[in-house]
Formats: C-alpha cells, structure tokens, sequence
C-alpha cells in the first residue's frame, strides 16, 4: 500500500473516534506487528558496522576522557582561557549540551500536556538523548570547576568549616536546577519505559536478556489497575517537567544576567534562552532521528510528518531567536549606556564578528527554507539545516560568553580568546559520551514507546462508551 | 504439579468488547480480578470500577515536602546557622530563594510521585501468580487479558470460566499454581 493509498484509507474510516489526518503510523500495522517491529531491534544480531561506529564514538569519548584527565592533572591553565576571558569553551559546551536537552522535556512533556499524538514516536529517543545531553553538561561543569573531585562543595552540607553554600548566587541555583534536571527527566524517562521494558521481557527469547528485562520492568504485568496509578503519574511528571524545562534554562541565564556586565545584564536573557534550547535540541532530535530512522528502518513510525512538525517548532524558535538577537541589539542601542551599545557594535564588528555572522547565518538565515513545504520534508535538507543550526546554537554561546569578557572595562587588559587543543579534545570527548550512549539506547532500549504507539493505532482505544458517564 | 487453580484466565482482542465484558464483571461483583492491556485503555478502569487513585496525594506532599526543605534550608543557613553578609544582600529573602524553592518543590513532586506510583503498583514484584502461563504474556503484546483469582468470593471454577467465556472471552482456562 502507497502512503498516497495509506492516507485514502484513512480519510474514509470514518468510525474512529480520532479526527482523521495524516496517518501518524503508516502500513496499518497490528499491535503484534508493532512489537515486533520495535522489540526485534533488540534481538537483532550486533553487526560489525554496529560496533565500528560504536568504536569511532568510542574512541571520541576515550580521547575526550584523556583530555579531562590531562585538565585535572596540569590545571585550568591548560585551557586557553586568562585575563580577561575566564569562561569560555568550557561554559559555551554546558549551555549548548543542557539546552540540547530540552526538546526531550518539551517533546516529552509540553506534547504531551497539548495532546500532540505526533510526539508518541519520538518521545523516547528525544528523552534519552536529553539524559545524554544533561550527563555531556555534567561533565563540562564539573571539569570547568578545575577540581572536579571537591564536587560536593557544591551542596549544602555540614562542614568543618561551618559554612554553607551562598544561595544568593546563581551557581548555586545552578547546581539544584540541572541536577532536578536530570533526576525527573531521568524518572520520567524510566517511568515511560517500564511498559516497554516488560514487553521486552516478554518477547526476548534468550534467558539471560530475560532476566535483565524482568528485573528492569519491575514485575510490570499492564494490569489495568497499574495502568490506572501509571497514567496519572505520567500526567503529574509531565506537568511538573513543563515549569522545569523552561526554569532550567533561565536559571542557566541567571549566571549571566545576575552579572552586571554589558552583553549580559539583560532582562531578554531567560525566554531567549530558552526559546534557543527548544530550537538547538530539536535540531539535535532531528539529525539523530534522520540517522536512527534510516538505520534502524522505523520510516512507518517516524513519518515526513512528525518532520515536518518538527521543523515547524525549529522555524517557530528560530524567528523567535532571531527576534531576540534583533531586540538585543535595539536594547543597547534604547539603554543609552555607552558600554552596552559598544559591546554590541563589537559582537557585531569586532574581533569575534565571524563567530556572530556564523550564529546569524546558522540561526536565524537558515532555518528560513521551512516556510515551504518541500523543505520541510526534504531529508537530505533537512539534515543540512539541523547541522547548521546545531553549530549556529553553539557559535550563540561561544559569542555571548567571549564579546562580553574578551573586552572589559579596562582597554589595558583586552585580549583575545582561542582553546588549546585539550578544550578541543574534551568537546570532541562530549559529542563522543553522547553518541556512544545513544549508540547503546539505540540497540538495547526500544527506541519507540511500543506502549504508547499502540495506544494511537485506529480502533485501539473505545468508542464514546456510556461507561464514561455512568461513574 | 498442584491442581489448586490460582485463578482463571480470558483472551480478548477487541476493545469494545473487553469494556462490556469489564463492566459485567464489575456488576457481578468480582473483587480480585483485573484485565492487563498491552497499552493504557481510556475508560476501562472506570468500566471495571476501579476507585480514584491516590497518587496526587503522594505528589502533594512531595511538593510541600520540597518547598518548606527549600525554604527551611536557605532561612536556617542563611539568616540563624551563619550570618554571612555578601554585598549588603539579605541573609534571607524570598526573592532570591525562589529558583532553589521551585526546584526543590519540583525535585519533591517527581520524588514522591514515583515512589507512589511504585508503592500503590506494588513495583517491584518480581513475581506473579500468572507469570508463566502464555495468555498471560500476550498481555504485553496483543491482548487484553481477564485474570479473575481464585481467592475471590465469587470465585468457581467452572461457572466463572462459563460466565467468561459468555462474555466474549477465548481461550479461557484455569491456571494451576506453577511447580516452582
């Protein structure tokens, strides 16, 4: 059956309760079907291409690892940064990887507060990539502190020294805000995996995978009076991730805002960042998806549509960050502050105007082809455009942080910041932790909630029933 | 192997059918008894008659829980334990304590709500009575799966699997406690 025929049939079942549309899963699959589509993947045999690129990642994360271990043994000062840039690659990664993460939350939880059945088949991989994400930040920040192994001065603690932590810093706000990051979108990334994680266990024939999928389920048996808590408890985490994913990244904002230096004391901060989050991460689901789709064959679950959604959110972000990169602008010019006008004439012609033009051309020119349709549903272009925007979002970071300090108040301590190779190696390391876990997600979790997909199949939840109104 | 039969089991494969065959069971005053689906049904929990669940009670005091840690810690270390005066701010503010209250509060809620959603599933148990028949395990497939318990009142072992089988069930057998 064409998808052209696919979506004929459709439109004439008339008798399901869901208003039709575009199929959201194409070839009609039944629910034995679904499983076994999703589940085989586990059970499929681990090819020597599997453990190639699982080598390459790999490899990347191994040389990152060296150059952190190289950072904790020399110093900082292995690091490109001094007077009187004093944050740079280290920073510019942790806002790129935490902000990745949050097209997990925001597909995972906001989609679903909306309704928005398109999500079903990208939740899972969008929240382990958000995991993966938040660990990548993790490291960045913990290396940042130049003695990673001190981590837990960070939290407040009984001490010798009778001290606690200052919680009128936004570092300190920092620490809670990431680390209730990855704790609730670690539990509610399990919570939507125990149903899965029990039809794996059902469906797996090898006793020991058995055994391991036994004890991840927990005993899940989809008795409808645990499905009666689950769902419940699936609409709770979604609600209470929605505030969360957008305070994580304000919070993140904080570190800046809160400072009063030019190009960072600015109100716009927390909604631009987070509006850029949502954009750089669904560009991060989309390169993943483009590539895990096309590998592991899932084209019937992971449609043009969801795409094409997908790419609607990225221009929605998009206008919306170009917007901000525009209000910024005007905003130092309206301030009347001679320092905030010229550190913006400086981002925009001064030394680091390549890094802007970059982020400009990535960010806000590029994302402009999804105003057509075709576009939207291009995939070689649409892996182009999330690339670029993956490297634009990064190049936003590198260029707030580095215009602001690079030329502070005082003409005399102006200079110019460039990473050594071991900044280079330990961004190298996080693309490489996060694509070897994803890698790993790939082949032994089911990259699609099974559960969740067969929820949406036609015909599979009730008609209007007058059970409904009885109680 | 035993012959004392741990409860019955019933197959279905059709949604409507498996709400109708809940709700008769429902009026005929089952207690120990439930259907397991492969992916959450709308409304067959209130067609089996299942009471609210009291999870957003455990959310609830997760929220309360986190919120006062949060106001509790920053007040007691700021403004009591030790007064450090850092650029004339307040040691104590609700202002500033605000992004360490929310997070907290929201810390607490996921906490607790997970907790409650294991501790009224009874997660873990890796064990159940039904576990090694096969009907059981197409529960998580294909099937919307009828176990009524043998401890149930109105439990009988041949008019039960009748009244199952009536209802639109297929395969419907006794399951006899496993060996094990």
């Amino acid at each position: 059956m064409t998808v052209v025929q696919e979506q004929e049939r459709l439109q004439n079942s008339l008798h399901n309760e869901e208003p039709v549309r575009e199929g959201l899963v194409l070839g009609n699959p039944s629910m034995r079907d679904v499983t076994a589509r999703i589940a085989s993947i586990v059970e499929s045999k681990i090819t020597m291409k599997y453990l190639a690129t699982l080598a390459v990642t790999g490899g990347m994360a191994a040389w990152g690892v060296f150059a952190l271990y190289y950072t904790f043994t020399t110093g900082i000062g292995a690091w490109g940064l001094n007077n009187p840039v004093g944050w740079g690659w280290d920073i510019t990664n942790f806002v790129f990887w935490i902000g990745i993460g949050h097209a997990g939350t925001l597909i995972s939880a906001i989609l679903f507060l909306f309704h928005q059945k398109w999500r079903t088949a990208i939740n899972r991989s969008a929240e382990a990539m958000t995991i993966f994400a938040v660990i990548c930040a993790l490291t960045m920040v913990l290396s940042h502190t130049g003695r990673p192994w001190l981590f837990y001065w960070l939290l407040p603690y009984p001490n010798q020294m009778q001290m606690w932590v200052n919680f009128r810093s936004p570092l300190a706000w920092d620490v809670f805000a990431v680390n209730t990051y990855f704790t609730v979108s670690a539990l509610f990334w399990f919570v939507g995996l125990i149903p899965d994680l029990a039809t794996l266990r059902n469906y797996v024939k090898s006793d020991l995978a058995k055994k391991i999928y036994g004890v991840l389920s927990l005993g899940w048996t989809g008795s409808t009076r645990g499905w009666h808590h689950y769902e419940i408890a699936y609409m709770i985490l979604a609600g209470i991730s929605t505030p969360l994913v957008l305070s994580v990244h304000s919070v993140v904002s904080f570190d800046f805002t809160v400072g009063i230096l030019p190009g960072w004391h600015t109100t716009i901060f927390p909604p631009y960042f987070v509006a850029g989050a949502i954009f750089s991460g669904f560009a991060m689901v989309m390169t993943l998806l483009v590539i895990t789709r096309e590998i592991l064959d899932l084209k019937q679950f992971i449609t043009l549509k969801h795409f094409d959604n997908m790419n609607k959110i990225i221009l929605a972000t998009g206008m919306m960050v170009g917007y901000a990169y525009a209000m910024e602008m005007f905003i130092a010019w309206y301030s009347g502050s001679d320092w905030e006008r010229w550190v913006f004439i400086n981002r925009a012609m001064g030394d680091y105007s390549w890094a802007y033009w970059t982020m400009v051309l990535c960010n806000v020119i590029s994302p402009q082809v999804y105003w057509f349709k075709k576009a939207r549903r291009s995939i070689p272009l649409m892996f182009v455009i999330s690339i670029f925007v993956n490297i634009g979002m990064w190049f936003e970071r590198f260029t707030i942080i580095s215009t602001t300090l690079h030329h502070d108040f005082l003409p005399a301590s102006w200079g110019y910041y460039s990473p050594t190779w071991v900044e280079i190696s330990i961004l190298i390391g996080t693309f490489g932790i996060f694509l070897t876990l994803f890698l790993l997600f790939a082949k032994f979790v089911p990259v699609i909630a099974i559960a969740e997909i067969k929820s949406i199949l036609p015909g599979s939840q009730p008609k209007h029933h007058h059970a409904e109104h009885q109680i | 192997m035993s012959t004392t039969p741990v409860g019955i089991i019933g197959e279905f494969t059709e949604v409507n059918a498996t709400i109708s065959a809940a709700e008769k069971l429902r009026d005929a005053g089952f207690r120990n008894w439930d259907i397991h689906t492969p992916y959450a049904v709308h409304g067959l929990d209130k067609a089996m008659g299942v009471k609210r669940s009291m999870l957003s009670y455990f959310s609830f005091v997760g929220l309360v829980g986190g919120l006062s840690t949060a106001l509790g810690l920053q007040y007691w270390t700021g403004a009591i334990d030790y007064k450090l005066n850092i650029g004339g701010k307040g040691f104590f503010d609700w202002q500033f304590s605000i992004p360490i209250d929310f997070e907290l509060s929201i810390l607490g809620t996921a906490l607790l709500t997970v907790a409650g959603l294991f501790h009224l599933c009874r997660l873990p148990t890796w064990y159940n009575r039904y576990q090694n028949d096969e009907s059981f395990k197409k529960a998580t497939d294909d099937t919307f799966v009828v176990t009524i318990d043998s401890d149930d009142d109105r439990f009988s072992a041949d008019g039960t699997q009748d009244m199952l089988r009536k209802l639109g069930a297929a395969n419907v057998h006794l399951v006899n406690a496993s060996a094990e």
